[in-house]
């Protein structure tokens, strides 16, 4: 599969990239800046953030809510998220809606400061609180999310701290902050912009000069420490953490090689045979044949600096002790660890994944997204068309030279959540019965 | 840009939309073999992918009393093995040409799909025939998914929006109603089912003439026909069962319920009633209504409580659409000392969409994103494929589709208001917050002026 892409770069530093696709009368507009919260100072925990929800609350041209109402009014579905190394933000409209799409992006990257107000920033605050409850304070397991992170990276890394930010931050976070990160972050040079789905050429390179060529460059973001970091942790890390749950859970994360780098497509495949789908190693062992397991799947973060992270996640059967679980998991990691994985199940994985890579070509928004993702990280959007070759030429070799250097107990950190004291949740009878072989 | 007086840094005005473009949704043809099996094919070429779904008239509207959970646990063990192969051979079969099968049941249907690489298609359709036709339900499956539902159960009670969401509906419907209970069943009905009740279900359902394979993608209708012959042309089944037992009236009373979570620091709120079957000929005027009251981010509920308020990170409300009366519900998560508050101003939206008829502006908004947003909903070919599955559950006109967007540009202010009188019950709504009794209770009596219950996670009632 191979899509076509242009890139050009504005004078004032935008990066642009763009993909033709006249199946549907649909377009998406997609706008990465390469900031997150890995560029938050200290005692501002979780201001990327709540500056993204900022960035929805108008500019000079655009009234308080008005963002999402002309998007929609226009048919169009929008949204932003904030990740460690990156902030986006995203509409996909009716193709004729283009230029609105545009236009928006464009009034808030040039004009936002005038729509700022301390009672807009005061609200978004409550917002963003209520989302961090909503999402980790009152959510079962809800804090490995910052968890997880702490405990893989160490503390003077941009990736070991919070990314939805304490209370405390948040509570911090002044309008001076706003002006301060909108300046230094919110700039063409710091962005790319991709276009995809049913456009013209050329119209679209006059719309993109139109509405960004006047934006001025910025004046440079500060450099982030360095971010290198050794290949192991050096150490088994452990944490338990009781919470109001009533299975246990183990989240356990190696550091693995870049996002991007070809070690990472190896990991990324050796991630796929430990715990993509029910085919998987994890799945197939701890939740079918053993039934200490509720649920087993595995993932990597993607990051591109410093380290990723490889993690497994594994929810217990009700009569599972922490002990059993950790230990199951522990060894089917040293059985990776010292003897390889088959051709087999590379061929399983590699299967799987291309399908997904597919599959997620299909709509126009998530196209602009990876484009954008590929601009953003590593200046070259057409890396999405040699994804599938780079998984493709991972052979079982490869996958095993990763597993010995990464897979060792030497690099192995482990969140486990467990059932806190008197937890109202538990029924012993129940437990005893779902517990059951 | 010019360089006279105005600023070279002034912002472009906003922009006017260009002409649309046409768009149609994709066409789809229909064919059924001799024994009753239905075929929906709609070809979409733009990559080389197909999903399938396999929808079977067999959802948990079918159960018996007593059985709840049977259907959504029969689904699952479709895939735990057929033709000789047990589960994890099945599962390896299917990932190894690159592709995940799901099975499930809902309310009204049970579907098997999967999207394939279209060069894959043919092996994935065998496969499919084989769980769907030869299932085998081994004992020790059978027991593993029971024990895996009764983990799941366990969960969601301690995740306060799913307890939320489970008893809201206990709260809604009357206790004899199959609404009442979780489409996968209780704790209590899981444990009572066995194999014998799994196959009989499977038996009485699983039915050439009560299953549509729809396909949509890289497939054309020719192909799509001959393959389903060779597959399932020689299946033969019994009488496909009748239509499914309407639903239990709901209680016509108002109520409200704390679920208590000591020291929760957020209130996870349900309010609602008995909504509409989908086929309901109010069905567009009452989608409408819902996008303006809490159906779209700039909805009234969302506006008031995120954006005026910051009691929430996210308010809505939704009808649930089955075949028949599903629930209305709107439903957010608020910090626990805003309940009373955050309450109130929902209540006032309600009464407030019965009284007074809205603007055009308001009716526009809604109507221009339902009609624009259209196209963006069929990108992809799963999406494809659920669309031409609900039109076979709803047993919708075949035109349905295509007369969509002009359907929702026809609704009028006034028949806005009209749904909204008919269709919201200020008087019936049941009010359920799974949160911190001793920081909500007296602030709900206060914002609904009725009595409140405290009951804990099983429902039972405890000292307030």
């Amino acid at each position: 599969m191979q899509i076509p892409i242009e890139t050009f770069t504005l004078p004032n530093g935008l990066f642009v990239t763009l993909s033709e696709d006249h199946t549907a009368p649909i377009v998406a507009v997609n706008l990465w800046y390469h900031v997150g919260s890995a560029n938050e100072r200290s005692g501002r925990t979780g201001f990327a953030h709540l500056f993204e929800h900022m960035l929805f609350q108008g500019s000079a041209s655009v009234g308080a809510n008005e963002h999402f109402e002309l998007v929609q009014r226009a048919g169009g579905t929008l949204n932003g998220s904030t990740w460690l190394d990156r902030t986006n933000y995203f509409e996909t409209v009716p193709s004729n809606q283009l230029e609105l799409a545009l236009w928006l992006e464009a009034n808030r990257m040039g004009y936002l400061l005038p729509a700022m107000t301390q009672q807009k920033l005061d609200t978004q605050r409550d917002v963003v609180q209520n989302e961090r409850r909503w999402s980790m304070d009152n959510q079962p397991y809800g804090t490995w999310w910052e968890r997880l992170p702490a405990l893989a990276f160490p503390s003077s890394h941009p990736f070991h701290h919070s990314l939805i930010g304490s209370m405390a931050d948040l509570d911090a976070a002044s309008l001076d902050d706003i002006s301060q990160f909108f300046a230094t972050y919110y700039t063409p040079d710091n962005a790319v912009l991709s276009i995809a789905g049913d456009f013209e050429r050329d119209v679209a390179h006059q719309l993109i000069e139109r509405h960004f060529a006047s934006i001025p460059r910025g004046a440079g973001k500060p450099a982030l420490p360095d971010m290198t970091l050794p290949p192991t942790l050096g150490r088994s890390l452990r944490e338990v953490v009781p919470d109001d749950v009533v299975l246990s859970r183990l989240f356990l994360a190696c550091r693995s090689p870049a996002f991007g780098s070809d070690e990472y497509y190896a990991a990324s495949v050796c991630g796929a045979i430990l715990g993509l789908r029910k085919g998987s190693r994890l799945h197939r062992v701890l939740v079918r044949d053993r039934q200490i397991a509720a649920d087993a799947q595995a993932f990597t973060y993607d990051l591109t600096k410093g380290s990723d992270l490889l993690v497994l996640d594994v929810t217990a059967r009700p009569q599972t002790t922490t002990d059993q679980l950790e230990s199951a998991v522990h060894d089917m990691l040293d059985d990776v660890h010292q003897h390889g994985v088959t051709a087999d199940e590379v061929s399983r994985a590699i299967a799987l994944i291309e399908t997904d890579l597919v599959i997620s070509l299909q709509s126009a928004g998530d196209r602009a997204d990876k484009l954008s993702l590929f601009a953003t990280y590593f200046g070259d959007p057409s890396l999405v068309n040699v994804q599938a070759d780079k998984y493709r030429a991972v052979t079982a070799e490869r996958v095993n030279a990763f597993a010995r250097a990464r897979l060792g107990r030497d690099n192995r950190a482990s969140l486990l959540y467990v059932p806190k004291e008197g937890s109202e949740s538990m029924h012993e009878t129940e437990l005893a019965e779902a517990g059951a072989r | 840009m010019s360089s006279d007086h105005t600023s070279i840094n002034a912002p472009l005005p906003r922009p006017a939309p260009t002409a649309p473009r046409d768009y149609s949704f994709p066409r789809f043809e229909r064919h059924a073999l001799a024994n009753g099996l239905q075929l929906v094919v709609a070809q979409v070429t733009k990559l080389p992918l197909v999903t399938i779904s396999a929808v079977v008239d067999a959802g948990a509207a079918r159960e018996r009393s007593g059985e709840a959970g049977v259907a959504a646990l029969a689904a699952q063990l479709l895939l735990e093995g057929a033709a000789g192969l047990d589960g994890a051979a099945l599962v390896d079969r299917f990932e190894r040409i690159g592709t995940s099968v799901d099975a499930h049941a809902e309310w009204d249907t049970a579907t098997v799909t999967l999207t394939a690489l279209s060069q894959r298609l043919p092996e994935a359709l065998t496969l499919v025939r084989d769980l769907l036709r030869a299932p085998v339900f081994p004992e020790r499956e059978v027991s593993r998914l029971r024990n895996e539902r009764l983990a799941e159960i366990l969960q969601q009670r301690a995740e306060p929006g799913a307890l939320a969401d489970e008893q809201f509906a206990r709260a809604v419907y009357v206790p004899t109603a199959r609404y009442a209970t979780p489409a996968g069943g209780t704790a209590a009905s899981v444990r009572a089912l066995t194999r014998d009740v799994v196959r009989a279900f499977y038996q009485e359902h699983y039915q050439p003439a009560s299953t549509t394979i729809v396909f949509a993608g890289d497939i054309s209708m020719s192909d799509a026909t001959s393959l389903a012959e060779r597959l399932f042309g020689d299946w033969r089944g019994g009488e496909s069962p009748g239509a499914a037992e309407g639903i239990d009236s709901s209680p016509a009373t108002s109520l409200v319920r704390v679920v208590a979570k000591a020291d929760a620091p957020q209130s996870e709120v349900r309010i609602g009633h008995v909504g509409l079957p989908r086929r309901h000929p109010d069905y567009f005027d009452v989608t409408v209504m819902n996008a303006v009251l809490g159906g779209l981010f700039s909805s009234r509920i969302n506006l008031n409580l995120r954006e005026a308020h910051g009691y929430t990170y996210g308010a809505f409300s939704a009808f649930e659409w089955r075949r028949a009366a599903g629930p209305f519900m709107i439903h957010t998560a608020v910090k626990s000392d805003v309940t009373g508050a955050a309450v109130r101003e929902i209540l006032n939206e309600i009464e407030g969409m019965r009284t007074t008829e809205i603007g055009e502006t308001e009716l526009t908004l809604a109507t221009s994103y339902l009609d624009g947003v259209f196209p963006i909903r069929y990108e992809t070919t799963n999406a494809i494929a659920a669309a031409l599955a609900n039109l076979v559950i709803h047993d919708l006109p075949e035109d349905y589709y295509d007369r969509y967007r002009g359907r929702v540009r026809g609704v009028t202010t006034a028949g806005v208001l009209q749904a909204a009188q008919r269709h919201l019950h200020p008087e019936q709504l049941r009010i359920v917050v799974v949160g911190d009794p001793t920081v909500i209770s007296e602030p709900l009596r206060d914002a609904t002026r009725g009595q409140v219950e405290v009951v804990n996670a099983d429902g039972a009632e405890v000292a307030a």
